[in-house]
């Protein structure tokens, strides 16, 4: 089940490797090898069986969507840190997998943004760099990133919306594609793929990507329609950022998400909700992983309320 | 006819290896040298010993009394002597043993004289008592009595042909080989519960079983006829999905009728009620034949040289069944009951009892050992395959932390165990396996509060009581004591009037 999370990630990487460069590789290697050393070591330590749980592959996809959140021209360390936090904070100090209340990616993308939010704002723009500059911005070379970096999709639309400037010229920046942020839309389509593919092969229900979705979309739709000129589509809002990432792969956790169908669906479309509340009003780069850990919180009363019935039984009877 | 089929949520579809015993038809068996006739044959009763050691006995002759209004009897399964009344181990989990009446065949399978009852001349309660004596549970494999269940009036009569557990084809071989009875048989119980439709839902895997049963529906025998008020119509044979659990009595209710069963609601308040296709075969040979349930047909398939349907006589050991079918070597365990909802034997020498529709030899290639057991990621791909729209791994949770009350709430009891939450789940959790479990667990601690409630409330009436002897001791003790004195005072009087009386004698004298 794992393996085919992973195989559904390729499309977004392969995006992202296309448009913005191959230091996402690194740091998707970087990140692997961390969340294996982490995760054995500590089922060791634990005196836990280490070889069964190594090859379920939730490590590794913890590790890979926390190499995917972080921007790609990261110091090293950052994204080791990052998975530290995941693996270790988030997972195994509340029992390993299964047990986690918070949401492993989102805990250590907060973290992150925390502890170090200079570096968590430096995203490169598309084909920007090299993969020699990446490199040598991952390991440690000097981080002189004036004109290496852009503002992104989001920065760039709230940073334009708080100085007054009306939407049609923000978006008329080359910052801007067709939906979202120019080239990272690319990225999103892939994850989109991805999305698709796990849909289908019935890893995922539609549950918690539809409400997402919804939540986000919704949102911004009803904003966007009483002042369009004030608010971006929800187009724009699902193109950009990490949406798609979270749609598919990060909302889908299962540990961290409601129980019931219905359950499911409110977790999500009120993560998405507190997506659009944060990006608008918000300083922060991405609302989406303090949405996700929010609605963590609220998972025993969305469980509670949202117990199904079983068959046959009347509303008004009890148990 | 055609009617709508309705659906059942979840459900899953595991391997059905049915031809590996289906296509062979039913053999006999030859008999063993001791038949070990359990008293306890049905869910609900037992049978009462009416012979003692040392009797001959005729085939299908009584040799236990239905106890009670639950109970059901049972029958020599062959004609030869009583050799023992002792105590035998159940086909059960648990092994426990019970109460067996042991006969020693003679080889001449002489049948007592029968009694034919007609369903058309016949009284109710003469058809009623009669499937009582002739000892008819239902032979499904939950060996409810029958009787019970033939006392309902309903609208809908639906006869189970599904067959839904992997393996299982008795049903299968019984409809084929001898669909008139069954049908003859559903008839009969429409009459006795008045129904007003009779629906025989088979598994669409079952083809030759659907045609047969469809021929002998439509070449109906003239008692079965007369039974139905000479309403052919009223019957049909419905082909339904193959989904395992179809063969659930609810599941079933609800694809051929419509109707979602509450839990804890009787089907029969709906206008329902269901039997199984074996159990309406028994009915029919019970009433127009006279012949009592004194053997069934079960399936022996696995790990065997020859699988395939045997005419069981009832009280057979297993291991002489198995060892008549040949189990091969590399036999890791016995199953009894299909692989989603049986249970392997304790041991092998517990007899066939009416209940008994299939033995599974299990080998390593067959069934692999389960993967070790993973933690839960709550994935709910059990939710999705549940059949009754439980919640599987919030169950699972709370019976792992013993929060019996939890697992209460998320409707513990409404779980039928039908193993489809513990098929689908990737960690290879035993789900059933903690349901069963928590189950106890409730059970035991109900039964304990109940044992804590009987005793607090004997030492309020004893404390009571003595509170109330010490009273009345009290009370009986100041009467007393006012009436010594009393009568002190009296004597007290006396003896002054007295002494008076003499000062004044005195007085007078002087």
């Amino acid at each position: 089940m794992m393996l085919t999370v992973l195989a559904a990630l390729l499309p977004g990487i392969a995006a992202h490797v296309w448009q913005i460069g191959a230091g996402v590789l690194v740091h998707l290697a970087i990140a692997t090898a961390t969340a294996l050393a982490a995760e054995a070591a500590v089922l060791h330590f634990r005196k836990r069986p280490v070889m069964i749980a190594l090859s379920d592959g939730s490590a590794i996809v913890t590790a890979w969507l926390v190499a995917l959140i972080l921007p790609s021209i990261a110091p090293w360390w950052l994204t080791v840190t990052a998975v530290l936090v995941a693996i270790v904070g988030a997972k195994h100090l509340y029992g390993g997998i299964g047990q986690n209340p918070f949401n492993p990616a989102m805990a250590a993308y907060c973290a992150m943004i925390v502890a170090w939010p200079s570096f968590m704002s430096q995203w490169p723009s598309p084909n920007g760099i090299d993969f020699a500059a990446q490199l040598n911005l991952i390991f440690g070379g000097s981080r002189e990133i004036d004109g290496i970096t852009g503002a992104t999709a989001l920065d760039a639309m709230r940073t334009g919306l708080r100085n007054q400037n009306d939407i049609r010229s923000i978006l008329a920046a080359d910052t801007f594609g067709f939906a979202g942020g120019r080239g990272w839309e690319w990225i999103a389509v892939g994850y989109l793929a991805g999305g698709a593919f796990l849909l289908a092969r019935r890893v995922i229900t539609w549950h918690l990507p539809l409400g997402f979705v919804a939540g986000l979309g919704l949102t911004a739709g009803v904003f966007w329609l009483i002042a369009p000129d004030s608010f971006p589509s929800p187009l724009f809002h699902l193109a950009s950022g990490g949406a798609m990432l979270a749609t598919f792969f990060i909302i889908t956790d299962p540990v961290t998400a409601a129980a019931s169908p219905l359950g499911r669906f409110i977790f999500a479309a009120g993560a998405g909700a507190i997506t659009w509340v944060i990006r608008t009003f918000g300083m922060y780069p991405d609302g989406i992983a303090f949405a996700v850990l929010l609605m963590n919180i609220c998972v025993p009363l969305i469980n509670h309320a949202t117990q199904p019935r079983p068959v046959g039984q009347r509303k008004d009877s009890q148990p | 006819m055609t009617s709508e089929l309705f659906r059942f949520q979840g459900g899953v579809k595991p391997d059905s290896h049915k031809k590996e015993s289906s296509e062979v038809p039913i053999q006999r068996v030859p008999l063993p040298s001791r038949l070990v006739v359990l008293l306890v044959q049905s869910s609900q009763g037992s049978a009462r010993t009416i012979v003692t050691v040392g009797d001959k006995v005729l085939k299908g002759q009584c040799i236990g009394e239905a106890e009670g209004v639950a109970g059901t009897a049972i029958h020599a399964p062959t004609s030869g002597t009583v050799a023992e009344i002792g105590r035998y181990p159940m086909a059960h989990p648990s092994g426990l043993a019970s109460q067996a009446i042991v006969i020693e065949p003679d080889g001449e399978e002489r049948w007592i004289t029968s009694e034919p009852l007609d369903p058309a001349t016949a009284s109710h309660e003469e058809l009623i008592l009669r499937i009582q004596a002739s000892g008819i549970v239902g032979m499904g494999g939950a060996a409810f009595p029958s009787h019970l269940k033939a006392r309902s009036e309903i609208e809908t009569l639906i006869i189970n042909g599904a067959e839904c557990e992997p393996w299982i084809t008795c049903d299968d071989r019984l409809m084929r080989e001898r669909a008139a009875s069954v049908v003859t048989g559903a008839a009969i119980l429409a009459q006795l519960t008045g129904a007003r439709r009779v629906l025989v839902g088979i598994e669409d895997n079952k083809p030759e079983a659907i045609a047969a049963m469809r021929d002998a529906v439509r070449g109906m025998e003239p008692a079965a006829l007369a039974c139905l008020g000479a309403e052919p119509d009223m019957m049909s044979v419905v082909a339904v999905p193959t989904l395992y659990p179809t063969g659930g009595e609810k599941q079933l209710i609800r694809v051929l009728t419509g109707i979602e069963v509450p839990p804890g609601t009787l089907v029969t308040s709906l206008g329902v009620q269901c039997f199984n296709v074996a159990t309406a075969h028994a009915v029919c040979r019970a009433l127009l034949h006279g012949e009592s349930v004194v053997s069934r047909i079960v399936t022996v398939t696995g790990n065997v040289e020859r699988p395939g349907n045997f005419e069981v006589p009832l009280g057979m050991p297993i291991a002489d069944l198995l060892a008549f079918c040949g189990l091969n070597p590399g036999t890791s365990r016995v199953m009894m009951g299909g692989p989603m909802m049986g249970f392997t034997l304790p041991s092998l020498d517990a007899p066939i009892t009416k209940g008994c529709n299939c033995l599974i030899a299990a080998s390593d290639e067959l069934f692999p050992p389960q993967p070790p057991e993973q933690p839960c990621v709550r994935c709910a791909q059990c939710t999705t395959a549940c059949p009754v729209g439980l919640q599987p791994f919030e169950l699972y949770w709370a019976s792992r932390a013993k929060n019996l009350d939890d697992a209460k709430r998320h409707h513990l009891f409404t779980c039928m165990e039908c193993g489809c939450c513990a098929y689908v789940c990737p960690s290879h959790i035993p789900l059933v396996d903690y349901f069963r479990f928590a189950k106890s667990e409730i059970r035991a601690r109900d039964e304990e509060q109940k044992a804590a409630a009987q005793a607090r409330s004997r030492f309020e009436f004893r404390s009571a009581r003595l509170e109330r002897e010490k009273a009345e001791k009290a009370a009986r003790l100041a009467a007393k004591a006012a009436e010594t004195r009393a009568k002190a005072a009296a004597d007290g009087n006396a003896a002054l009037i007295a002494a008076a009386v003499e000062r004044s004698k005195d007085e007078a004298d002087a």
